[in-house]
Parts: C-alpha cells; structure tokens; sequence
C-alpha cells in the first residue's frame, strides 16, 4: 500500500478535529443549548416589548431574529480557543505537522455545526412567532444558513487575537460586532426583499462571495493571531 | 557528529526582565540536553523558543541549518513537545486523547499501538475514563504515553516530565528516553529532580 499523501494526511486531521470539537460539544450540551435558549428567548422579548400588532412584527422581525443570532453566536466564541489554551491543546495544535490555518478550519466548522447551524434550523418556530410568510420563512433560514459561517469564520478571528487576555469575551465583542455589520445588512435585506416580493438573488450572491471569501482568509488571519497571542 | 539543533545567540525577555542572552548551545543526534534553573529563571521559555512558540529578542534556532520560524510544519514533524499542561481534553476519555494528539503528529497509529502504549505507561485500565476522572500523575501519564508512539520524531522537548510521577513511572521514563537517544533520538527536559540516566547517555547541561 502506497503512504497517503501529506494532503491526505492534513484532511484526515481536520476531520479528526471536527469530530474532537462536536463530541465535547455533546458532552457538554449546556454550552450550545445555553446559545440556542439565549436565541429564542431574546428574539422573543421583542413582540413582548413592542406589542403584538402583526403588521408591525412582522416588517422588524428579519432584523431581531438576526441580531439575536449575532448575539447568540458570540455567546460561545470566546470559547472556541480559551478552552484549549488553558488546557495546553492550543499549543499542540500550534506544533502540530500539519497547516495550522486547516485544522483552524476544521475547529471553525465545528463551532459553526454546534452554533450557527443549530440557530438556523430552530429560527423558523421564532419566524411562527413574528407571522412571517413560507417564503419570508424560508427566505431567513436561507440567510442564516449563508450568513452564520460567516460570523464563525470572523468570530475565530477575534477569538484568535484575544486567547489568554483577561476579559476575552467582552472584548472579542467589541472587535467582531463591528465586522458583523455587512452579513447583517445582507441577510436583512434578502428578507426584506423576499417580503417585498422582489428578487433575492443580489443579497443572497453578495452573502455567498463573502462566505466564500470568509472561508479563504480567515483561517489564514486566526492562524496569524494565534501565532502572536500565545506568546 | 553534524549539529541537527542550533541555538546562536539567545536571549530572552519577558516584560521588562530579561531572563536569559547570548545562550549558545548544539545538539547532535543521540545527545540529552537538560536545562536547569531556579523557579522563573526562563527553562519554560528557552523550550518553548527551540519549538518556536516564543520568538527570541535576540539571536535564532536553526535546525538542519535553517530557522525554525520558517520550516514549521517540517520541523514540527519531527519534534514533539510535551509542555506544562498535560494537554488533555477534560471531555474526552484517556484513549481518544490520545488518538487526537498522534493523528495531529502526523503519525497513524493502530488501535492495538496505542493500547499498547497506555500499557506501558500503566494506564490501559483506565483507558476508557474521561480524562478529567485522573489524578495529576495519572494525566502526566496519559500525556507522557505518546511518547512510547512518537519514536519518527527526531526531537523530543519535555518541560518537567518528571513532575507528579511515581517513582516506578520515573524509571519507565527514564528508560523511555534513554532508548530513544540510543536510537539517534534527541532530547531537551527541565526537571528540578535529579534523574539520574546512565553513563553511555552523552548529556549537556544549560544553566540558566
């Protein structure tokens, strides 16, 4: 038998990443469903708040079940290295024979499948809540689907910069917010526009060209932060 | 013997102290090198600049003649470092971290190899125990077994191994590594006990 390739090699690890991430992740449900009950209950304070007129709820429901993921999905990353740097496994990986920025994305596709896609497929019980159409429905699943990678993949960023600073959590949303305003936007938009009965094509392709984006740098970047924080 | 480890010049600093400079020190293959010093002399620091985690004020680590801030993920293939922390996942059992740690090594090893392993490190029973459930001794153990599976990396970099081990442990590690400097292998460790390896073993010392 021939020796796999280093690529082949380098894949094998990312995966077995993944698979070490997702199953602390369900050995410790509490963190992700904290995040996942953290969503529900804040995009559901708002109708409490406004008052329940359907024709109001449901021109701002797109920007609440968005903020509420935004704020849900920073819930959990201040974790997505802490852990592994007061552990010691952060500096493994640093050592580790493969490239650092591909097992730093199988670490991101992890938090995203334990975060952002949790959120994605629980948001239509929120949209039930806001009298949202099928298509407006299917229009936010859709946006957060493209759009949660997204917060992941700039979230590993700020998480990156900010391992073994005291306070990482506040501080990782002060840097990451910020960034999260673009996905915001276009995720806001499509459904509006889906609301509006008018094309979503234009926001949906300017979500997916950031992801994509997204998934090429980021790793190179959080991988750059990681070499500078943990010295 | 051609010098595989080079340090030229070292110095270190950390905040506004400067804890070591100008250290000067080779390794050839199959030679120990210990590093000693008082308690925050800089041993952590010195072991993590070889591995290239910290990066020197002053002066550079060259392995086979070239830095190791640019080889990384061809240095790292062949050196293994063994820090502080144990480097054990709470969540995850003795047998599954291990698994983690070789397969991101860059080394495939078989089932039976790593029961095989935790054996000689006195841990098979435990296995299937969440990491968390272990004494101190028993995670250094766990973290120390990868070592009986680590013999393709050249160079071996252990701060304190020694640290909370028994002394039956204390002896397997010893004979652990002296087969692996009498393979060709190389190794640099701090330890404030004095473990005492035998003559043939050709060792250096650093004092910082």
């Amino acid at each position: 038998m021939s020796e796999p390739s280093s690529l082949v090699l380098a894949l094998r690890a990312v995966w077995a990443i993944v698979l070490r991430d997702l199953r602390i992740a369900l050995r410790r449900k509490s963190d992700s469903t904290a995040a996942l009950f953290f969503f529900l209950i804040v995009a559901s304070l708002f109708p409490i708040g406004v008052g329940p007129e359907p024709q109001l709820l449901r021109v701002i429901a797109p920007g609440i079940v968005w903020v509420a993921a935004l704020l849900a999905s920073m819930l959990s990353l201040g974790r997505v290295f802490a852990d592994d740097y007061s552990d010691g496994t952060l500096e493994q990986l640093l050592l580790s024979a493969h490239p650092l920025p591909l097992l730093l994305s199988g670490k991101i596709l992890a938090h995203w499948l334990s975060s952002g896609l949790l959120l994605s497929v629980i948001a239509p019980v929120l949209a039930l809540q806001f009298d949202l159409s099928l298509a407006a429905t299917f229009e936010l699943v859709l946006t957060l689907l493209l759009g949660t990678p997204l917060l992941s993949l700039v979230g590993a960023i700020g998480a990156a910069l900010t391992v073994g600073v005291r306070g990482a959590s506040v501080l990782v949303s002060i840097l990451v917010l910020p960034l999260y305003v673009p996905v915001l936007i276009f995720g806001v938009l499509a459904i509006d526009a889906s609301n509006a009965g008018i094309s979503t094509a234009a926001q949906l392709s300017l979500l997916a060209a950031m992801l994509a984006a997204g998934l090429f740098l980021a790793p190179l970047a959080a991988a750059a932060a990681l070499r500078i924080s943990i010295e | 013997m051609s010098e595989l480890l080079a340090l030229s010049k070292v110095s270190c600093r950390r905040g506004r102290i400067t804890l070591f400079s100008d250290i000067d020190v080779s390794l050839a293959a199959g030679q120990l090198l210990r590093v000693e010093g008082a308690n925050g002399a800089g041993k952590t620091s010195l072991l993590r600049i070889i591995c290239g985690l910290l990066s020197p004020i002053q002066g550079e680590v060259r392995w086979r003649g070239e830095k190791v801030t640019r080889l990384r993920d061809s240095f790292y293939s062949e050196l293994l470092y063994l820090g502080h922390a144990a480097a054990l996942k709470d969540d995850l059992t003795v047998l599954e971290n291990l698994e983690i740690a070789t397969t991101l090594a860059g080394e495939r090893a078989s089932a039976t190899a790593m029961h095989e392993a935790l054996a000689k490190a006195g841990l098979l029973s435990r296995a299937g125990a969440l990491a968390r459930t272990l004494s101190q001794g028993q995670k250094r153990r766990a973290a120390l077994a990868r070592l009986a599976l680590a013999q393709q990396h050249l160079l071996w970099v252990l701060d304190e191994p020694f640290n909370a081990l028994d002394r039956a442990a204390v002896s397997w590690l010893a004979g652990v590594i002296e087969a692996h400097l009498g393979a060709g292998g190389m190794v640099v460790l701090t330890s404030h006990q004095g473990v005492a390896f035998s003559e043939q073993i050709s060792a250096s010392t650093v004092t910082l």
